[in-house]
Formats: structure tokens, sequence, C-alpha cells
């Protein structure tokens, strides 16, 4: 298996945002608590013509920018979401058809709630590494939903972020070293089919769910990699919300400010399957060649990937390709708590 | 009742998807959408397929405020004829604007957008909207 | 020329939303009207010429030309004619030449439309088939955004102002009080029109031309044939069509129609008149920026002063030019096949003299302006005593 490295990387977060006191107003609920709470000042929502389509799409285009790369040279394009707009009919070949993909590649969309990202990017590693494909995209995008009334609300949000995975060690800006997951069979948050908005197990989702996965994911690539807290310069864990990550970093002795490039999720709330990747394309935003990152995903039902990822010398030159993750963060427009239900197909 | 049916969206997806028009390379004329004969060479012309990038000013704008089918539940939305930097002139949606980017000779670049469903259990459309460039 | 073509007769159906009568009822209603005016007989018709936009998306009937021919009790030559809304004026100029060709010399042309059968959305949709679907309709573009995007350009390059958009709205309603088949025969004011729901900005409902049913027929003959049947023979002295391209976004300007231009200008030759010569004219005011553009178009008025011009008065009945006498597409309905044919029949009457009310005192040369589609087609017929 050859060493497979990021080629380009490319983010997306839509424009629209909506403040949790906002959200908090309309059911009478303490905005300041919520704040406090949850860790998340404001969330990013789709426009009415957004969807996961839509924003992998515009990631995709973004990884192409900095890639700089044939787009037909791509052989695998695998888009991971829980809010594929189609329950039949893939996101990835709308995604591959768009970005000029041709028709030489294998596609498919991927769901494990908020890793299907990261299972996709292990894909197309994989097939990259074993050199059935020269070039893979992964892709995790979100339109995460969140029931009316529900916690889910102040932090279910829309955006995501992508990979091209090559095996060409000049083309790396960054290489992926290794990768570990832990996985089990733990239902601390579903979707049933013709739902509309997931069930979650409240508290469940900590403790035996988020805590158990990350660790076990962060702490095996480790063991595996020979590796410690301290021979990473930056961290990426899933934001479900702006608390768990933290505590994670407490658990496992990273220090914040190792946390804090990647950590976007009080400014855009939880993108799901874009959740960590965005916090990696974050940090690659901001790193400098040679520092090496960790990427623990977290996904419900549950499991947790895990990436050792060294920075490469073309980080520099590829950096401004495209728009970073801070310049879609800063471009935002707030809308009111009507809108925000029209758009997302709360009333209509 | 305008929807346009299944092969009927699919043959121009290409052309939806992305800015890919025609030109006819004895005059240099850019065409989107794209045209089978050039209006100036005619017979004489020669016709290659040409992707536009994109980018262009506002010629002139309106706000939709009764849709037709399958955009009842979009309005209000900007619509304008947006003049490309390579010349052609195209008709396309405007999103993510504040109020004061609709004015004719606004700067747009393109954005790959949904633009209708063909209702709840039929496809989706997508194609290209623009977005004002600061 | 050798010889002319005259109208010998026209008939109308009142306009608007006429719950009990189909299609083929108010076909048959404005021809049988038109044969009566001419004091003729069906039989004495040679050929018929019937122009529909849209039957099939609005009534699920298309072969209107064996429908209405048989309804009238005829088998004979009958053709329908498309052209969006300038159908109407299509089937005009069809039937003109049929007799020119030597082929007829009675031609019954009528033009019909049934709307309000179907929901505003599908009417509205229906509509847009006029457009280019693939590539406007698609984004989502209605036909009040079409004119509204030509609306804005004309505001901004000549600085047309929102009072003056509403001039010829508040003017075609005031014309439609005296037409009796008219759909809104009540006043408006600038107020109103301003302040009405907004369609597509900056256009109002009252900006735009209603959705309607109507027919209307007119009865041409030869020359030497017309004189048999009425003293006040009107003839058509000219006749232009040109087309453009179906998409606005495909055109030179979005401030003139030039193939309204190019049909005037071939229209005028063949009649050997020019704007100045025109007393009354009907034109194509679907939205009321069309008027606007229309009255420039035609060469009544410098383009970017067609605006201030209407505000000022000078299209009323009685001013420089009298345009819209009989309220328009605006004031009295837009029955899509049928105005065309409406359009001819008010300068008809006109000329003869006997419409009433709103006649233009002297009146001997008039014109009608008929507009398919956002532009792509435009046909200018010119009538004379």
């Amino acid at each position: 298996m050859e060493k497979t490295g990021i080629v380009g990387y490319g983010a997306y977060v839509p424009k629209l945002r909506i403040k949790a006191e906002t959200i908090a107003d309309v059911w009478g609920q303490d905005a300041g608590r919520i704040i406090n709470g949850l860790g998340i000042t404001e969330k990013a929502v789709p426009n009415k013509d957004e969807d996961t389509t839509t924003i992998a799409v515009q990631i995709g285009k973004n990884a192409l920018l900095r890639a700089g790369i044939n787009p037909k040279d791509i052989g695998a394009v695998y888009v991971g979401s829980e809010s594929h707009p189609y329950a039949v009919k893939p996101t990835s070949t709308i995604v591959a058809e768009a970005l000029g993909v041709g028709t030489d590649y294998t596609a498919a969309d991927t769901e494990f709630a908020c890793k299907a990202g990261s299972a996709a990017i292990q894909m197309v590693m994989g097939l990259a590494g074993s050199k059935m494909i020269k070039f893979g995209l992964a892709i995790g995008a979100d339109t995460a939903q969140g029931a009316p009334g529900d916690p889910l609300e102040y932090s279910a949000a829309a955006g995501g972020a992508g990979f091209i995975v090559g095996k060409d060690k000049k083309q790396f800006i960054a290489t992926l070293n290794d990768t570990f997951s832990y996985s089990t069979d733990t239902p601390d948050f579903w979707r049933r089919p013709k739902a509309d908005y997931p069930s979650h197990g409240g508290r469940f989702t900590g403790g035996p769910a988020y805590v158990r996965h990350v660790a076990g994911a962060t702490n095996g690539l480790m063991d595996k990699t020979g590796t410690t807290v301290k021979d990473y310069d930056y961290v990426v864990f899933h934001m479900p919300n702006g608390k768990f990550p933290l505590a994670m970093a407490k658990k496992l002795d990273v220090p914040k400010e190792k946390l804090m490039p990647g950590f976007v999720v009080d400014k855009i709330g939880n993108t799901y399957s874009g959740c960590s990747l965005l916090g990696l394309a974050a940090t690659l935003d901001c790193a400098k060649p040679g520092d090496k990152i960790l990427v623990t995903s977290y996904g419900s039902g549950a499991g947790s990937d895990s990436f050792s990822i060294t920075v490469n010398d073309l980080i520099d030159k590829k950096r401004n390709l495209a728009p970073t993750t801070e310049d879609y963060i800063k471009d935002k427009q707030y809308i009111t708590y009507p809108t925000y239900a029209k758009y997302r197909g709360k009333i209509v | 009742m305008h929807k346009a049916n299944v092969p009927m969206a699919w043959r121009r997806f290409k052309s939806k998807y992305n800015l890919v028009g025609t030109k006819c390379t004895k005059c240099n004329s850019s065409f989107y959408p794209p045209r089978l004969i050039c209006p100036k060479c005619r017979r004489e012309g020669k016709i290659e397929e040409f992707e536009f990038k994109g980018t262009g000013k506002i010629v002139s704008y309106t706000i939709i405020r009764s849709g037709p089918d399958g955009f009842e539940k979009q309005t209000p939305y900007p619509i304008a004829i947006v003049e490309l930097d390579e010349g052609a002139r195209v008709t396309g949606q405007i999103v993510d604007y504040e109020d004061s980017d609709l004015a004719i000779g606004k700067k747009v670049a393109p954005v790959f957008r949904k633009v209708y469903e063909s209702g709840k259990e039929g496809i989706i459309h997508y194609g290209i909207k623009f977005k004002p460039e600061n | 020329m050798a010889e002319r073509v005259a109208v010998i007769g026209v008939g109308l159906t009142k306009f608007g939303e006429l719950w009990t009568k189909g299609i083929r009822d108010l076909a048959i209603e404005a021809g049988a009207k038109a044969m009566e005016d001419a004091n003729m007989n069906s039989k004495d018709i040679d050929a018929m010429y019937v122009g529909n936009m849209s039957a099939g998306r609005f009534a699920g009937q298309e072969h209107l030309n064996a429908l209405i021919a048989d309804q009238t009790g005829l088998n004979i030559p009958s053709t329908r004619v498309e052209g969006a809304c300038a159908s109407g004026s299509l089937a005009v100029r069809e039937g003109m030449f049929s007799i020119l060709a030597g082929q007829h010399d009675i031609v019954l042309v009528g033009g019909a439309e049934k709307m309000s059968d179907v929901s505003t959305a599908q009417a509205t949709t229906g509509l847009m088939g006029a457009a280019d679907e693939e590539w406007e309709g698609f984004h989502g573009l209605t036909f009040p955004g079409l004119y509204a995007l030509m609306a804005k350009k004309h505001m901004h390059d000549f600085g047309t102002t929102r009072e003056q958009l509403a001039a010829p709205a508040i003017k075609n309603h005031h014309n439609a009080i005296m037409n009796p088949i008219a759909q809104f025969p009540f006043e408006i004011t600038t107020e109103k029109v301003i302040n009405a729901t907004m369609v597509a900005d900056p256009l109002t409902l009252l900006d735009c031309s209603p959705i309607s049913d109507g027919a209307a027929a007119i009865i041409l003959a030869r020359e030497s044939v017309a004189r048999k049947y009425t003293d006040t023979p009107v003839f058509i002295g000219g006749t232009g069509l040109s087309t453009d391209a179906l998409a606005l976004h495909d055109r030179r300007t979005l401030t003139a129609l030039d193939a309204a231009v190019r049909a005037s200008k071939r229209a005028y030759e063949m009649a050997g008149v020019t704007a100045k010569d025109i007393q009354v004219a009907e034109v194509h005011d679907c939205f009321t920026i069309a008027e606007i553009m229309a009255v420039e178009d035609l060469g009544f008025f410098k383009k970017g002063e067609g605006g201030k011009a209407t505000m000022d008065g000078e299209t009323q009945i009685g001013g420089k030019i009298s345009v819209n006498t009989s309220g328009g597409l605006k004031g009295a309905g837009h029955p899509v096949g049928a105005t065309g044919i409406k359009q001819a029949a008010e300068i008809v009457m006109q000329l003869r003299g006997d419409i009433g009310k709103r006649q233009v005192s002297g009146a001997e040369i008039g014109l009608t302006h008929n507009v398919g589609g956002s532009g792509a087609t435009a046909v200018v017929n010119i009538f004379k005593r």
C-alpha cells in the first residue's frame, strides 16, 4: 500500500446564519444559558436553493482550484451526508457531472451520521493507495436537520469540506500518514425512513457515544503510530457542539490552543458529515509546512475515524487558490426564525 | 406544466450545470445558451463547444413576486440578465445578495444551485445562478 | 399591389372571465357578429384563418382550424395560425395574402382564447411557452418578469419615472369605460397603480394586462367584392412582420423591440405613409412599459420619451396620436389569440367613424401593433379609409 496525501482541499459554508438567541426567543428559552451550555452563538443555514449537492459542488470546485489537476483524472467520487437530497439516486454523480469528472469514475454516497465524510476519505485513501485510481474526491457535506424546539435546532448546521487524495508525493499538500477507526453498535442518534427529523438519546450521546468512540479512535491511532498528543501541532475533534470537543481535549491532555484553528462550531454550528472535515480544512488554512495534525471524526451509531496528517511545503502555494474556511465564516447574513422555518421546509 | 420531463432536463445537464455554450471559431463570437449555427457566419461558421468563466455584470434585473409552477414557494427571488465577460448574455437568478447588490452594472460570479423541483417526488433541477462579487 | 384587400365586417365578444362560454362558443359568436356586420351569410365565406396561441394548454383542445369551421357549418379551407400573442395579426396577414394570391375573394379571420378555465399559475406558466422555455422559463422567469427587466432598463437608461410608467394604464382604463366589450371599464389612478400588489419589480398588478377570455373576427374581401357589401370598406394599406431572438437576453437591446421597429418600417413603406400620418393606433400594451416602448418603436415619439409623452396626454383620445382607444390589452382585456383581431376591429370602426363615444374625429389612417412573446414576433398592420 502506497502512502497517500491530500492534493487539494475545499470548504464551503452557506452565507445565511441564524443566531442562537433568535431561536431561543421563539421557544421562550434563556439564550444566555443555551449559548453557554452548547458553546454555539450562531449557526450556518442553507439558502432556499442550497442542499447537500450544491454545497458539495462548491466544495469540489474549491478543491479542484487548489489541486490544479484535470478533473477527468479523478477516478472516485464519494459524498458523505445524512441529508442527501434523494433517498435513491446518488448525490455523487451530480457532483461529478458538475465538476466535469467525465465518465470513467466510480461513485457512491456514504451515510454514517456525522462521519460519512471521513469514511469517504478512508475509501479514496484505499483506492489511491492500491493504485486503483489516480485521484479520489471525498466530500462531507450536510444540511443538517433539527426538530423545531429540540436542542439540536441550535446546532444542526449546513456546510462541509472535501479532499482530493492522490498517491504522487510531489503533489501532496499534506501527507495522510495513517488512519484508525473505532466502531460499535451504539444507537445514540438516528433517523428512521420518512421521518423529517432525527431522534437522539439526550445525555446518552455523551459518555457511551461521543467520548468512548473519539477517545477510542484517537488513542488507537496514537498507539498504532507510536505517537503522543505532544507530537501533534493541531488537533481536530468532531464538534457536535462547542462543549464536547473541549471536554475531550481536556480528557486527552490536548492544550486548547491546538484545537482552536479548527474550532469552527461556535460560529457556524455542527455541519454533521462536514464538521470534522471543515475543522481540518480550517486547520490547513493556517498550518505551516512540517506541522502535524490529528483529526478524529465521530458518527453516531457509532464510530470514529482518526487520521494522522503531516503538512508539506506545497501548502503555502495552494492555500490561497480558493476561499478559506474563514472567508466563508466571515461572509454572513442573518435571517429571522420565520425565514429560517420557511427555507428549511418547516412550514411549507 | 412547463416543468421539464426527465429526458428534456437530462440532455441539457452539461450546459445547465456549467456555462457550457458554443463559439464560432471563424468570427470568434461566443454563445450561451449554445447555438448550433453562427448567426453572423451561418454556413461558413465553425461552431465549437466553449465554456464561459461565468463572471459578468447585471444588465437588468427584477424581483419575481408571483412565481410560475415549481417556483411558487421560492418567491420573492431576483432574476437578472447577466452579460458574461466573454460577451454572451444569460438569464439567471441572483442569490446571496444584499439589497444594494441589485443594481445595473453590478459584478456577479456563478454559483451552482437548485433551480426547482418537479414536485416532492420528481427530480431536482440544478443550474447556474449568480452571486454578487465584491 | 394590383388590388387592395378591405375589411368589410367586424365582430367581437365581451372580453373578461366568461364562465359560461368555451372557446368554440366564443369563436362562433365573434364570427357570427362579423358576418352580421358585413351583411352576409356564412355561405359567402371562401376560407378561414384562426389565430390562437394555446388552446392545447388552456383547454386541452388543438385542431382549432377544423373545429371552428365545423361549428360555423362550413367545410371550407381553414388554417390555424400561431405566433404567441401576435397570433391574431399573423392570421390577418395570412388571410390578406390568400386574397392577394388570387385564391379567395372573402376570408373570415378570427382569433380566440379561453384562459380562465385554468388556474392563474397554469395560465402564467402556459404564457411562458411564448418565451424561451429552456433558458428563461427554467430559471423561474415569468412574463411580467420579462417586461420588468425591460422596464428597469428603460428607467435606468432614459430616466422614465414610476409615475410615467403608470400613465398608459390610467389612460387605457379611462378609454375602456367607452368600450362595451372591455374587461375593466373603470378609472384607476397613479396612486392605485403604484400601490397595487407588486408582481415583478417595478411592475405592479395594475401595470399588467389581465388573463381574459374572448374572441374577435373580421371579414376580409378583395376590393372589387367589398363594395357589394359595404359603403365604408377599410383597406389594409400595409403590413409588416419581423422576428427576433426568442429569449430577451439574446436581443440587441432591452429598451426597444427591434422586431416592432422593423415590422413598422416595412408596413409604413408598403402603405406609403410615415409615423406622422397615423392618427389612431392600437398597440400591444400587455404591460405598461410595452406601450411606452411601442409608441417609441413605431416612431410616434423619440426613444426614451414615450413615458413622458403618455403622461403629458399626447396619446389620449384627441391627443397628438390616439393610442389604444379600445382600452388596449390593459383596459379591454387580453385573450391572447383574439387580441390582434380586436385591434384590427377597433381601427376599422375608428376609420368607419361608427365607434361612438371614443371616436377619434376625422380618423383616416390607423395602425395595429401586435407583439408575440417578449418581442420575438411583431406585426404592424396599417389601415386606410
